[in-house]
């Protein structure tokens, strides 16, 4: 039971409009991600999905009730920071168990709710410490605890995972996605990192300056972006976008094509250039190509490819693969 | 950076000030302890010699004795109850977005910088005078008779007069720590549930616990020896009313002229002061332990 939907969704600082207006539905049960560059107004919708902010006009509807002006408790909402927010003085249990206590649920029922909790989320043997004991990635467990105890009818994640280095942020990745698939709740995820987006969601929103650019699934909007903006911002590395004389011999004002639709040859090819970065990851290579006709151009190869610095080769595009787009920066 | 070498310049390069500081505590504390065994009376100087426990024992049997100590007791927690009631209420206060913020800040600061005979001479001439004070001409104006504060309730009137002086400073450090209060756990409070009050109580007090313990700290320190406020304005009196330990020395040793009674007592002041500071160091001092 987490239907979220959003109704011209209005929101203003003063004189500066963060948010136009944005129409969204987000289905029960559904992991939404919103995905942008920084200062694009995901954070501030969450926030206002949460109720921490309020809407300056346009209506949100939880489960079909209207809760524009209700206080955070009563949205049936649960939220986790990417600060983590634990209360500093208190154990990880009563941290978990702060929601319930606030609820008026009596001990009993708190003890079974935090040990559950606590089970899922391995967390323990860890009740009877306080959040300075622990690891990032316990805080963090800590937080999503404190946040499925109460058993809400949606998650809010903002951008719980900026906080962790590289290798945990793999596993509490997978982490989250296990927990959707166990709670089967509606959950709404920001994040800047498109890689979390693109493995974590069922749909993705690409906003950019508080608009919605694109609403889909992530392969959806992987194959099929609906202009420059968001075929340049999922995916990594970026996409190439290419104005020259070839965009008009292919029928577009511009046209982009991803590192991995093209073919790198040291023989014969489409474009001719000089590779100025060879980034040899193991598992594939990208390429930086300073070419003479379309400027520079990343591309990407397999890991075997024995191709370094300094060293001429030719890039062919695959034609069934490129993008194309119009003077408006639309794609069709 | 810890090296022997370090270490040991180091140790002298301190040397002088430690030396200096423990010359400053150990002269005045070993002339105060030589004197507390010696008859000596300036009216009659020529009288001297040791004289045992005997100083002890009259300061002690003195009637005035456990009154001062009961005084001092009740002063210094009197005005702590509201200096830090009262300054976690202003720092909530202050730490809202009213306007003219800036401008009521420095005016909540500034009793802490008059001096403490001005300040009480002020409160005892023109705010609780029974004849022309203010708090007369507002009594008299709704028909109440005007109540002479220092003869009817002498020691809170000095309760009230120190904790004017140090409810600033308790505001002051008690604003900074809920200042430093992390937004997003108070939003997290909210999504979670928790009213004002529950938020106030679980999250903001345990969080200025630090804070309030550095003022209870400071306080008691300079409460113990509060002196000023009384000899401006109730001389230790009506009787012993408000006498507390440090008037009581005074009296002795200025009033009297008995040094080695004066000495006896002071040394007295140091051995209480030392079981307050072990008992708060004990009951609140784990605050403070990061």
């Amino acid at each position: 039971m987490g239907k979220i939907h959003l109704e011209k969704v209005n929101k203003c600082f003063g004189d500066i409009e963060v948010i136009p207006s944005i129409d969204l539905e987000i289905e029960d049960g559904e992991f939404v991600v919103f995905v942008g560059p920084s200062g694009c107004g995901k954070s501030t919708l969450l926030r206002l999905i949460a109720g921490l902010e309020d809407l300056t006009s346009g209506k949100i509807f939880i489960n079909g009730q209207d809760v524009s002006n209700s206080a955070p408790a009563k949205r049936q909402l649960a939220m986790v920071f990417q600060s983590y927010a634990l209360y500093p003085h208190m154990t990880v249990y009563k941290n978990i168990a702060f929601p319930l206590k606030m609820a008026g649920i009596d001990k009993s029922e708190i003890d079974k709710k935090v040990k559950a909790a606590a089970k899922v989320l391995n967390l323990t043997d860890y009740l009877e410490r306080t959040p300075g004991q622990l690891s990032g990635g316990q805080r963090q467990r800590v937080a999503i605890g404190r946040a499925i105890v109460r058993q809400p009818s949606a998650f809010l994640f903002d951008e719980p995972l900026s906080n962790l280095d590289a290798a945990l942020r793999v596993n509490m990745r997978v982490e989250i996605t296990d927990l959707h698939k166990q709670l089967k709740r509606t959950m709404i995820y920001v994040t800047h990192d498109q890689v979390e987006a693109m493995t974590m969601a069922d749909r993705i929103v690409v906003l950019q300056a508080g608009n919605v650019e694109q609403f889909g699934t992530p392969l959806d909007i992987y194959n099929n972006p609906i202009n420059k903006f968001v075929a340049g911002f999922i995916g990594s590395p970026k996409m190439n976008f290419i104005s020259v004389h070839d965009a008009k011999q292919l029928g577009a004002f511009e046209i982009g094509i991803r590192p991995e639709h093209m073919n790198i040859s040291k023989t014969e090819g489409r474009w001719r250039g000089v590779v100025t970065v060879a980034e040899h990851l193991g598992s594939d290579t990208f390429l930086h190509v300073k070419t003479e006709g379309i400027g520079t151009i990343v591309t990407r190869g397999d890991g075997e490819l024995n191709i370094n610095y300094g060293d001429i080769v030719y890039v062919t595009p695959n034609l069934n693969k490129i993008y194309r787009f119009n003077e408006k920066g639309l794609s069709f | 950076m810890a090296t022997t070498q370090t270490k040991t310049l180091s140790r002298i390069m301190n040397l002088p000030a430690i030396v200096l500081l423990f010359i400053w505590m150990i002269v005045p504390l070993t002339m105060t302890i030589y004197y507390s065994f010696q008859r000596y009376n300036l009216l009659n100087p020529s009288r001297r010699g040791f004289n045992g426990w005997f100083n002890y024992e009259f300061f002690i049997t003195d009637p005035a004795f456990f009154a001062a100590i009961g005084n001092t007791l009740l002063l210094v927690t009197g005005v702590l109850a509201i200096t830090i009631i009262g300054g976690v209420l202003l720092g909530l206060l202050l730490n809202q977005a009213i306007l003219g913020r800036g401008i009521v800040r420095i005016l909540f600061i500034s009793p802490f910088f008059i001096m403490p005979t001005v300040s009480a001479l002020i409160w005892k001439n023109m705010l609780m005078n029974p004849i022309y004070g203010i708090f007369a001409h507002i009594s008299e104006f709704f028909g109440v008779p005007p109540t002479d504060f220092f003869a009817v309730i002498p020691l809170l009137s000095i309760v009230i007069i120190v904790a004017w002086q140090w409810l600033p400073f308790a505001t002051l450090i008690l604003l900074t720590a809920l200042q430093s209060l992390d937004q997003e756990q108070q939003e997290a409070a909210d999504m979670d549930g928790a009213g004002i009050f529950s938020k106030f109580y679980y999250i903001t007090l345990p969080h200025m616990s630090r804070a309030i313990t550095v003022v209870i700290l400071i306080e008691t320190i300079f409460l113990l020896s509060i002196f000023a406020e009384i000899l401006v304005t109730t001389n230790g009196g009506p009787g012993t009313a408000s006498t507390n330990l440090t008037y009581m020395v005074y009296n002795r040793a200025l009033l009297q002229y008995d040094i080695g009674g004066a000495s006896a007592g002071g040394v007295i002041a140091v051995i209480l002061a030392n079981i307050v500071a072990i008992f708060l160091i004990r009951s609140v001092g784990k605050n403070l332990e990061a």
